[in-house]
């Protein structure tokens, strides 16, 4: 790996789940606040920051609470009224 | 007036009516008093307010209850319902009744549950299961959400309704409960254990509305310590708003009803996050923009540095002074120049002033040697043929004696 995109997550944006996604943004957004990088990376971290953006949105949009329901130690999908 | 052996007091009714109320009235005892019975001769008008007999084996109270206690009223009265009920006694003029005027029923038996209650609450207290500092902060954004509860009850449905509204990106697992009867407290505790082993971010323990008696496994010392000892922090949310629970004390948050726990569990929403990510898209492009901007800035104070530094401006330079040198010399050229001219000028009108013909049209001679040319200006250069100019031409002649 380049030294330079160390930070960087080894996993591709749309692997991401929405908590590892607005982590790694956050992270970016502080990044070009606070620290002088070399201005490719910049546009690199704007790259992938504008990527992740697209993500989380689009996670949010499409979010369906997921309901599983434990039996001893075992998760099973949950149906409404079914039981 | 007519003196009587007796000192009777004489009344009117409603003197004494009055009298009696006084005395009633006065008395503290009877004007803050439970009095156990069963209910008889139950009655609901429109107006509001209740009326119903109190009785046991051998005695009856009339009793009224008025419409802002009865509508705060946690138990559906029913004639032969044995219960405990809390106010004080009252005369109703009119028909020469006293009455207890009710402000609180509740079941018979339930006085002992809250003895039994208050007994555990200062035990578990003092072992310190209640203290604020043992408290757990309550994520605002949990992602894993733990419910107990009942799999068949409201509760569930509000809570699933909430969350479905709130946080559709968390994801729920519930550890369904009995959550009354002699089973509901072991079940609690389990439910409550096996789903810490799943680390979920906050746990739900919730159960709708009900009796006290209903509530009571709320109440369960294993209940109350399993709450105490969970991993994630517990939102509680047990019954109705004045309904409180010993889970709720050791809970890490108490919620008035489980659609409120489903609530306070969701302090940042789906909307809340959808802002943040604009937000957050707007500084990271802003970020961008100006960086290009400052590089702009910084690429162009190059150019002017550069252009400054350039040996074009030398070579500029150099010409400028080319021509100011070039310039010098012309000028000092032409001064010199004039300089000479006007020396020809002032030698030639000399010159001129020198003109020999002048002094020879006054009679005077040039005389120069014939053979060499030399003008015979002395006696001693005289000698042979001589040429004499005058002013009108030359002619010859022979020097024949020297005097």
């Amino acid at each position: 790996m380049a030294k330079s995109s160390a930070k960087k997550s080894e996993k591709t944006v749309e692997e991401l789940s929405y908590e590892e996604a607005i982590a790694e943004l956050e992270g970016i957004v502080t990044s070009l606040e606070d620290e002088q990088n070399p201005l490719e990376d910049s546009m690199k971290f704007f790259e992938r920051g504008q990527a992740l953006v697209a993500h989380c949105s689009a996670l949010l949009e499409s979010a369906q609470l997921k309901v599983q329901k434990l039996s001893g130690e075992s998760l099973s999908p949950f149906e409404e009224g079914s039981e | 007036m007519q003196p009587t052996l007796f000192s009777s007091v004489h009344l009117t009714v409603s003197q004494l009516t009055l009298h009696i109320r006084k005395q009633l009235e006065n008395d503290p005892t009877l004007q803050d008093v439970w009095v156990e019975g069963e209910i008889s001769n139950l009655s609901k008008p429109n107006s509001g307010h209740i009326y119903f007999t109190l009785k046991d084996k051998n005695a009856s109270l009339r009793c009224m209850m008025w419409k802002p206690d009865a509508a705060r009223l946690r138990v559906n009265l029913q004639d032969g319902m044995a219960v405990e009920a809390h106010g004080r006694i009252t005369v109703y003029e009119p028909q020469g009744q006293y009455q207890l005027a009710v402000n609180l029923i509740q079941p018979k038996g339930e006085g002992a549950l809250y003895q039994e209650f208050l007994r555990l609450k200062a035990m578990l207290e003092s072992e310190g299961l209640f203290d604020p500092e043992s408290k757990r902060p309550i994520p605002q954004l949990p992602y894993k959400i733990g419910i107990v509860t009942s799999q068949t009850g409201a509760a569930l449905r509000d809570m699933l309704d909430t969350l479905r509204r709130r946080l559709p990106l968390a994801q729920v697992i519930l550890a369904p409960s009995s959550v009354q009867g002699v089973e509901a407290p072991p079940a609690l505790v389990n439910a409550i254990q096996s789903l810490n082993i799943q680390s979920p971010d906050v746990i739900l323990l919730a159960r709708g509305g009900g009796s006290i008696e209903d509530l009571w496994a709320f109440n369960d010392e294993r209940v109350v310590r399993a709450v105490a000892g969970s991993n994630a922090p517990v939102i509680c949310g047990v019954g109705h708003e004045t309904d409180f629970t010993l889970c709720d004390f050791a809970s890490d948050l108490r919620a008035p009803t489980p659609t409120a726990a489903a609530e306070l569990a969701t302090q940042i929403t789906i909307q809340d996050l959808q802002e943040a990510i604009s937000t957050l898209h707007s500084r990271l492009s802003s970020l961008t923009f100006n960086l290009l901007a400052e590089q702009k800035g910084v690429i162009s104070s190059f150019i002017s540095r550069l252009g400054y530094a350039s040996p074009e401006r030398r070579i500029q330079s150099d010409y400028q002074h080319l021509d100011e040198l070039s310039r010098r010399a012309f000028s000092s050229l032409m001064h010199r120049i004039q300089l000479q001219s006007s020396i020809v000028d002032g030698m030639s009108k000399h010159l001129l002033s020198l003109n020999p013909e002048g002094i020879l049209s006054r009679g005077y001679a040039i005389i120069t040697r014939k053979d060499d040319g030399v003008v015979v200006s002395k006696v001693s250069q005289a000698h042979g043929g001589i040429k004499v100019r005058v002013s009108d031409g030359e002619f010859e002649a022979l020097v024949n004696r020297k005097l």
